[in-house]
């Protein structure tokens, strides 16, 4: 049997004893063919060790490995990228989908049969919101789901309703914590025909996700005295200037403003604005200004074309965000991703699960639609990342199958139909 | 009489297209005897285009031949402290009109226009973001007032390093703030014949901080039931504002939502350089334009004189309200929104190229 067999075969071995793979790689060395004929070998079984290895570490000892592996988190996620790009050839990548509640299980239909259709290879893994509380994860989130995601590393969620009540975190809460997902990318775009009062609108924002003002540390310090905490860390700021200037440099985007009030609030915003100044030295072809958020407020309303890539931090995200998905048409229409380390990317539709259209196939499936297309860019899997996009944007343009949101009559299942007679 | 008559008559004669904005007259404002004497009015320039602007208003008044004197103040952006002899002036004459004053950006220095509204308590802020005729935006009806809480909330300057790259900052919410700008924009809603209140807040995250808030809001709202009042998320507020500002009438905000909602609602009605605005505190007032009153422009706006002078002019016509002069006050706005509606002379910001000059000259050709 020659080398290549060999290796395989202890590789399978090495499967499905789930032993570590390292042993099979020391034997490799040990053999005397020349060292040129095995450097290829060796490093495609080394990427398949390690990518197996993070696997099954993971497992073993838990989430609390993503803290531990948290500072390779770059390294890493550029095998794993290599890993699957090996592999999506042959067999089909998995993800983790979350339909969510009300309108969510309809349009995540929507989306698998889009997929299905343009021949994406993907193998979902549906979790539901389960019913009780998990004492594993203190929400309605069963810990599989979240062990899902960790180990698919990408997921689609539909939209979650938070059951009211308390001795529970938040569904969003919960998956952001666990997930450790800091950056929140929001790409804006007029769709052509659907008509807005803003036509050239073309931007993109990226919120840090894990601190600011929304660290939920407030108390009353006398009676009717309130006081709420915003903490601003280099470390999380850093994170996040450099994916946005990293998304900015992959997307062929041409400017990064970084958004802050730092004449008032000057050591925090400061802070954060030192990290995007820091980033931004070390991509000089990319244009990079500040602006004071109540300016950014008013241009964006004036001009919204001055824009290219907004980052900032997590409360004036959340507003800008929220702003723009309403000059291009409200949140029906925004895609979004959540990025976590170790390259995980949670896409997800932020509208709400809208129960009182529920079941009743009058549901638009676009923002799910176009936030699996994100995934799918994310998953560089962008020829068909394209064709979906294209065939969303055409049906949509020619206005003949079209949602109730957005002025039309047409039924969910219709519309899913237009857009793969499209692709 | 035949004076007044042959004018009017040449200016309908000289542009018989545009349609002629009839003066209106308080004709029943009946003032108390020696209501005439001239009022001081401190003045402070400012930075950048803070003193082309308050020049403007200087020659407009003069112009006009309105009682007010002012008390001109030097105070630039990047001192340490407003001197303490413009603070004992505003305090003398109750009433200060200012440019705008530049915070440089992490320099250490805090805010002086934060400083001059906690040092003489001025807690409210007011904006008025309203459609000119004549002035083509992409939204039509809007007119809506935001009422901010000026003095606490986020910009409260308590901040400080825990750790190296550790920083915190604190927000600060109390009941006696919150419950005066709730009282004063319902009583605001009120004298203005205004139909409803919404208070803008973030309180599903911040539950306790701005609960406090809402709290006090609702409390106030029990009192005027002719008012209706509601609550709105800020980032739904923002989404809402872009496609239908016609929903909101007066919203109560606190300080750091107000800047941005103000800034959104200045923006889809023409801009900040166009909307007016005040602070005002128990005791003492100021105006100045009305958003974004840090934003001193750039050194190219500066060089060429194309300043907008309409903010100012126009808050200096409510500071004219203010100071019991309401004849003096409708006659500017009259002129301002006249000049405005021909559309002729238009700095750069509203889509003009004239310089601040020539707007103040035609404002004051319009004077009647």
């Amino acid at each position: 049997m020659d080398l290549t067999g060999r290796f395989h075969n202890l590789f399978i071995s090495g499967l499905v004893s789930g032993e570590s793979i390292n042993v099979n790689l020391f034997q490799v060395q040990r053999s005397k063919k020349s060292p040129l004929c095995l450097f290829p070998l060796c490093v495609l079984l080394r990427l398949e060790a390690i990518t197996m290895a993070a696997f099954l570490a993971r497992r073993l000892i838990g989430n609390r490995s993503s803290q531990i592996l948290g500072t390779s988190s770059s390294s890493s996620g550029a095998f794993i990228s290599v890993a699957r790009a090996f592999s999506s050839s042959t067999t089909p990548i998995k993800a983790t989908l979350f339909p969510g509640d009300g309108i969510g299980p309809e349009i995540a239909e929507s989306v698998k049969q889009v997929f299905t259709a343009a021949d994406v290879a993907i193998d979902w893994d549906e979790h539901f919101v389960g019913t009780e509380v998990d004492p594993r994860t203190n929400s309605f989130l069963t810990w599989e789901s979240l062990q899902s995601v960790l180990k698919h590393k990408v997921g689609l969620k539909g939209p979650m309703a938070t059951p009211i009540g308390k001795g529970h975190r938040s569904l969003n809460l919960t998956l952001r914590k666990e997930l450790n997902l800091y950056a929140n990318v929001r790409p804006c775009y007029s769709l052509p025909g659907y008509k807005t009062r803003y036509d050239d609108v073309d931007l993109i924002t990226i919120r840090e996700n894990t601190e600011g003002e929304y660290s939920g540390l407030e108390h009353q310090v006398v009676k009717g005295v309130v006081e709420s905490i915003k903490i601003i860390t280099r470390k999380a700021s850093m994170r996040v200037a450099e994916y946005a200037f990293l998304y900015a440099k992959t997307h062929g985007r041409k400017k990064v403003s970084a958004i802050h009030k730092a004449n008032i609030m000057q050591k925090t915003d400061g802070l954060f604005l030192q990290c995007c100044d820091e980033v931004a030295r070390k991509y000089p072809d990319i244009e990079y200004e500040k602006v004071v958020i109540d300016n950014c407020c008013m241009m964006l309303v004036k001009n919204p074309a001055l824009f290219d890539v907004l980052v900032m931090p997590n409360l004036y995200g959340d507003i800008i965000s929220d702003l723009c998905a309403g000059l291009v048409g409200g949140l029906g229409l925004t895609p979004s991703c959540n990025i976590g380390e170790d390259g995980i990317a949670l896409a997800e539709a932020v509208h709400g699960s809208a129960p009182d259209i529920a079941g009743k196939n009058l549901a638009n499936p676009t923002a799910l639609l176009l936030s699996g297309v994100m995934m799918l860019r994310h998953l560089k899997l962008n020829k068909q990342a394209e064709q979906i996009h294209s065939a969303i944007i055409n049906t949509i343009a020619e206005g003949k199958y079209r949602t109730a949101d957005l002025g039309g009559t047409s039924t969910t299942t219709d519309f899913t139909k237009a857009i793969c007679d499209h692709l | 009489m035949a004076r007044r008559s042959a004018s009017i008559l040449s200016r309908l004669l000289a542009n018989p297209s545009s349609p002629f904005i009839a003066p209106s007259r308080s004709i029943t404002y009946m003032p108390r005897p020696g209501d005439g004497a001239p009022r001081t009015v401190t003045l402070i320039p400012g930075d950048g285009i803070g003193p082309l602007v308050t020049g403007a208003v200087e020659q407009v008044m003069e112009a006009m031949h309105a009682p007010v004197h002012f008390e001109r103040y030097e105070v630039r952006g990047n001192m340490r402290r407003v001197p303490e002899e413009v603070i004992e002036s505003v305090k003398r004459n109750k009433v200060c009109l200012k440019g705008g004053l530049a915070t440089p950006v992490g320099g250490g220095v805090s805010s002086l226009n934060m400083q001059l509204r906690k040092e003489l308590d001025i807690f409210a802020s007011l904006v008025n973001c309203i459609n000119f005729p004549g002035l083509a935006t992409r939204h039509e009806n809007v007119d809506i007032v935001v009422i901010r809480e000026n003095t606490e909330g986020e910009y409260s300057g308590l901040e400080h390093e825990v750790v190296p790259g550790v920083v915190e900052s604190l927000k600060v919410i109390t009941k006696f703030c919150s419950e005066r700008i709730a009282r004063y924009a319902f009583e605001y809603a009120y004298l203005n014949n205004r139909k409803k209140v919404t208070a803008v807040h973030k309180a599903n995250i911040m539950k306790l901080a701005d609960g406090l808030f809402l709290e006090s809001c609702r409390e106030v709202a029990k009192h005027y039931s002719g008012i209706t009042y509601n609550e709105i998320i800020v980032d739904n507020c923002c989404m809402q504002l872009v496609a239908k500002p016609e929903q909101f009438d007066v919203m109560v905000t606190p300080n750091l939502y107000g800047n941005l909602i103000a800034n959104t609602a200045a923006g889809i009605a023409g801009g900040t350089g166009v909307m007016p605005g005040g602070n005002v505190g128990a005791e003492h007032a100021i105006f100045e334009q009305g958003a974004s009153a840090g934003n001193v422009g750039n050194d190219k706006i500066v060089e060429q004189k194309k300043a907008n002078p309409v903010a100012l002019l126009l808050s200096s016509a409510m500071m004219l309200r203010h100071l019991r002069f309401p004849t003096f006050a409708d006659r500017l706005e009259t002129a301002v929104k006249q000049v405005i509606q021909e559309g002729k002379c238009r700095t750069k910001d509203v889509g003009g190229d004239c310089t601040t000059q020539e707007v103040v000259d035609a404002v004051i050709a319009a004077l009647e």
